[in-house]
């Protein structure tokens, strides 16, 4: 996006139309186009359809607040603190990956990283 | 309302003015033409340039997208200089931010080169702490890799003496040495952890600095398939610094923003970002008029997703460190409402 000024120029954006992250399914619509190149309209759609939620839920936060804890895909940190047991980052990524069956760099890395996790793949279509 | 009430709207570098609604609508109307005449593009039909000006003379300090209506934001340039890399990085995804960014304050990756390692290092404990995509991003910054400050000869210096051999040589030499740090850096990165890599302001020193990162972003896609790969430009057409150079049989000197997202789908970029210039002297509203014409073309047949830079000073967000609510809402609202943009 080139933000420029991050909380000036960002921050009117997110308002005005963002999807806001993971204070609903930002991140995960994110996720596919960023891996699978998908464009917004299939991205979303593919998202809703494995939440088993509608494309506008993806963008309420009210909703997407239950969806994600459901799913244990992570929720904001203060939140967090609040809810003892919620998914944190790592965990919520290995839950994604399965979730949305897509490849996590950085959660294909960590299983490699211990033992008794390696040979275990989230996705389909292995590791990268 | 009648005809002759002042609406405030901005001009491009962020000045309040008064103008009525036939002002406004005219300057619409000059933009596209701007765009149409420039680009060679379509006009915005008419119902594209009436909803724009519905945004444009509506009075509300701030406006947004239907409901629904959202996008994904790819928030670059998430770090702060005020706060820890990592805090910053936190900070983003506790805003709502979509992804986020690890950079370097100097945002170059020839800089980055010399502290990979801790680049690194940096990744893989925001991926620890991150649920939010994390990628890591520069830009190629071609200028960087001649004298004074690189190996190469300075072709902004052989130039205006002529030598125009010398300096093609000289610009080839620096985008192989870029192209080689974009893709060390690329490799280290992912090995990391990252999600994805930024290709930021593409083609600033123009043709060569377009063709360093497009055969970087082709040796990445084929080193891993699975990384994201985002090519964001820096103007609405690459200058033809060089002249003389293609790829894949296409010239790069003076690409539009259509021919720019061909050839990044080429080379293997999963997210495109054109961006287009500002005029500071016309409004918002005209700046916002020619962008979304000169884009236009792009979301027709695109194929990767397309997500506008819509930061400081480009697509029509007035250039100013601080760019008034009012106006960057309307251009956001505008780029999702009309283009039905992919992102921002």
């Amino acid at each position: 996006m080139g933000s420029g000024d991050a909380l000036g120029a960002h921050l009117a954006h997110m308002l005005a139309s963002g999807m806001n992250g993971m204070r609903t399914a930002g991140d995960l619509v994110m996720r596919m186009q960023m891996t699978r190149g998908m464009r917004l309209k299939e991205a979303k759609a593919y998202v809703a359809d494995r939440l088993g939620a509608s494309v506008r839920d993806l963008s309420d936060g009210v909703v997407m607040q239950d969806v994600r804890s459901e799913f244990g895909i992570g929720r904001l940190t203060e939140l967090e603190n609040e809810c003892v047991g919620e998914a944190t980052a790592m965990e919520a990524k290995f839950n994604i990956a399965e979730l949305l069956d897509l490849p996590i760099n950085c959660v294909n890395r960590f299983r490699d990283r211990v033992p008794s996790l390696a040979g275990e793949r989230g996705t389909k279509e292995g590791a990268s | 309302m009648g005809t002759s009430t002042k609406l405030m709207t901005r001009m491009g570098d962020g000045t309040a003015v008064q103008m009525t609604r036939e002002e406004l609508r005219a300057d619409i109307e000059d933009g596209v033409a701007a765009a149409v005449k420039r680009a060679k593009v379509p006009p915005l039909d008419d119902d594209e340039a009436a909803h724009l000006l519905e945004i444009f003379a509506a009075q509300e300090r701030m406006t947004g997208v239907e409901a629904g209506d959202e996008v994904v934001l790819s928030c670059d340039g998430s770090t702060s200089m005020r706060a820890s890399r990592l805090d910053s990085l936190t900070d983003a995804e506790d805003l709502g931010s979509d992804l986020c960014e690890l950079q370097q304050p100097d945002y170059s990756y020839k800089a980055v080169k010399t502290v990979v390692p801790s680049e690194q290092r940096l990744m893989q404990e925001a991926q620890y702490r991150l649920t939010i995509p994390v990628q890591y991003g520069a830009q190629a910054d071609l200028g960087r890799y001649s004298k004074p400050d690189g190996p190469c000869p300075n072709w902004s210096q052989l130039l205006p003496e002529g030598r125009i051999d010398e300096a093609r040589a000289a610009q080839e030499e620096a985008a192989a040495e870029s192209e080689e740090d974009m893709v060390r850096i690329g490799e280290a990165l992912w090995e990391a952890g990252a999600d994805g890599m930024n290709f930021d302001t593409t083609g600033a020193a123009g043709d060569a600095d377009f063709l360093a990162v497009l055969k970087a972003v082709r040796r990445l896609r084929e080193a891993c398939p699975d990384m994201s790969i985002e090519l964001g430009m820096a103007s609405e057409f690459v200058l033809g610094m060089h002249g003389e150079l293609e790829w894949d049989g296409a010239r790069l000197a003076g690409a539009w923003p259509v021919e720019q997202l061909r050839l990044a789908e080429l080379a293997g970029a999963t997210i495109f970002g054109p961006a287009v210039n500002m005029n500071t002297g016309r409004t918002v509203a005209w700046n916002v008029a020619r962008a979304l014409a000169i884009i236009k073309p792009c979301m027709d047949v695109a194929e990767i997703p397309v997500h506008p830079n819509v930061g400081m000073g480009v697509c029509g967000v007035p250039m100013h460190p601080f760019p008034p609510i009012d106006a960057v809402s309307r251009v956001s609202r505008a780029f999702v409402e009309i283009l039905r943009v992919d992102g921002l």
